[in-house]
């Protein structure tokens, strides 16, 4: 989790940057930092999830070089901004888990579709598994995807009448049309 | 009260009125007396009581001469009482045996007080105060001239200059024991002892080889902290309006010049202090000063009062914007990197207050960003809005 390798911007070594700046125009810049750098390190690291108490853990978020940390609070204001362009949404009321979306659902849709469309797949039922984890699509950018962020992302296909998914205990399967 | 007597109004030869007021009552003592609402002249010679108008018709008035008085007190009125009116006792000696008719025979009391209605201007007291010095009333007429009498003297050879130095010798030291025989008087002879300080601050620079440096910095110490020599106090103007316009010209004159050395921009408290420290007797209350400070912006003076969004009140230059103060801040930051409040205190050698309230200041302009962590707080250049 550690090594993941990204091209940390000119921000993540300024102080300054792990403090929410109060004044306006500078907080807007800064947070769009946050933006980019939040959704390019998880898109590195294949990760959805992120519990906001165990957030220092990540390197992202604790600079040990320079010594600071983000603190919650702004944590949570960098998360709803993300909440607001579709990047990111809690998982629960209190807002401790988050669900990252280096793209939005919608995009991911497209993306999904497009493949889908691509292969030919339309009218056959596919597992989840099979699209998050099989060989075939080992070079797509929704390999190894969390299941559960995979699934909405198909269930917002699905009201679009582009797929229906069948969840059955444990068999999770999905038919495109 | 038995030292009144009953006069001509007329003046006599060399005697000048020095002061007068209206709407004025007697008391003997402590008590009122039937002498009230008249018009009082202090003359040279003699204080004159009698009713509106009488002294031009040239009438029988009430006089007191000024041999009788020993010296006099001015009365504020006291917590308890309902009068606003300001008194002034004279204290008296006892009555000669050979005095014309008064209006009363024998008093209980040795000291009479004038009650001002209306109040009195603030000088009055010191009026009275030279014109008992003077003794004006003991020089003999010897000519016609009114007025240039006393200043004739006879001066033969050396004799003649030194006896003139030794009555001036004698006269300076007679009224600096009188002006330390308590506060009361001081206060009303502060004016006096300021004049005289700076002529002694004069003679010390003429003859500045005969005396150490040391000594000369030490006796100028001295002399400064005796304060400002006419401090504008409240007892002077009939408004507030008026005093608080006046005290603001005062505080500007006395502050904008310290001010602008450490940068331009003062706290509040710091002026209060300096303010009173220059005052030393005349002391000023806070929300006087605060009063004061709140016109400047109407007078058109270099200073104004300028409130911090944290509540902080400081004094500053016209000239100094929060523009300005900005971009000076941002430079300085630029210089060093990155600065926390206490590091640009020292560099401007103002309190950490004031650099606080700068960085925060230069923060709201966009042209620095801060850094909190467990070292505390620390303001960079705003690299968000200037890289990229």
């Amino acid at each position: 989790m550690a090594d993941v390798n990204i091209d940390w911007p000119w921000q993540y070594s300024f102080p300054p940057f792990f403090s929410l700046q109060p004044h306006t125009e500078t907080r807007s810049k800064q947070i769009a930092a946050w933006k980019t750098l939040i959704l390019e390190y998880f898109k590195a690291s294949k990760q959805s999830t992120l519990d906001i108490h165990e957030a220092t853990n990540l390197p992202v978020f604790n600079n040990t070089a320079i010594n600071r940390k983000l603190n919650t609070a702004a944590l949570l204001t960098i998360l709803n901004e993300l909440q607001n362009s579709g990047n990111a949404a809690p998982t629960d009321k209190q807002k401790n888990i988050w669900e990252i979306y280096w793209h939005t659902l919608e995009e991911w849709g497209n993306i999904i579709y497009t493949y889908i469309m691509n292969i030919g797949a339309t009218n056959s039922v596919l597992t989840i598994y099979e699209l998050t984890q099989g060989d075939d699509v080992q070079n797509e950018e929704f390999y190894g995807l969390d299941s559960n962020v995979f699934i909405k992302i198909l269930k917002a296909l699905e009201t679009q009448g582009k797929c229906e998914v069948m969840l059955f205990d444990d068999q999770q399967g999905v038919k495109f049309f | 009260m038995n030292r009144f007597e009953y006069t001509e109004s007329s003046l006599i030869v060399n005697e000048q009125i020095v002061a007068q007021d209206i709407n004025i009552r007697l008391y003997d003592g402590e008590q009122k007396t039937v002498f009230e609402s008249g018009e009082v002249f202090f003359t040279t010679h003699r204080v004159i009581w009698c009713n509106p108008g009488e002294l031009q018709a040239e009438k029988i008035v009430l006089s007191l001469p000024l041999y009788l008085v020993k010296y006099i007190e001015e009365e504020s009125p006291s917590t308890f009482s309902f009068s606003k009116s300001k008194k002034i006792v004279l204290h008296l000696h006892d009555p000669l045996p050979d005095r014309n008719e008064g209006p009363q025979i024998s008093s209980l009391y040795d000291y009479i007080k004038l009650s001002f209605r209306e109040g009195y201007r603030k000088n009055f007291a010191s009026i009275i105060q030279e014109c008992l010095r003077e003794r004006r009333w003991e020089i003999k007429v010897q000519t016609q001239s009114l007025t240039r009498v006393s200043q004739i003297k006879l001066r033969t050879g050396i004799v003649g200059i030194e006896r003139s130095i030794q009555e001036k010798q004698k006269a300076t030291d007679k009224s600096i024991s009188i002006a330390f025989q308590d506060l009361d008087k001081l206060m009303t002879m502060a004016k006096e002892m300021v004049r005289l300080s700076n002529n002694i601050s004069a003679k010390i620079r003429e003859k500045q080889g005969d005396i150490t440096e040391d000594e000369t910095v030490r006796f100028k110490s001295y002399l400064l902290s005796l304060g400002i020599d006419d401090p504008v106090t409240r007892d002077s103007y009939k408004s507030d309006h008026q005093y608080y316009r006046s005290l603001a010209k005062q505080i500007s004159d006395i502050i904008t010049e310290p001010l602008s050395d450490v940068g331009g921009m003062m706290a509040l408290t710091d002026v209060f202090c300096r303010v009173n420290r220059a005052r030393g007797l005349e002391l000023l209350s806070p929300e006087d000063l605060l009063n004061a400070c709140r016109v400047m912006d109407s007078l058109n003076l270099p200073l104004k009062l300028h409130h911090f969004d944290s509540g902080v009140k400081v004094l500053q230059l016209q000239t100094l914007d929060d523009e300005n103060v900005a971009t000076t801040t941002s430079e300085l930051i630029e210089d060093k990197g990155s600065l926390t409040p206490e590091e640009l205190a020292q560099l401007l050698n103002i309190s950490v207050l004031l650099s606080r309230q700068r960085l925060l200041v230069t923060e709201s302009c966009g042209k620095c960003c801060r850094d909190e962590s467990i070292e505390g707080l620390r303001f960079y250049p705003n690299l968000f809005l200037t890289r990229d």
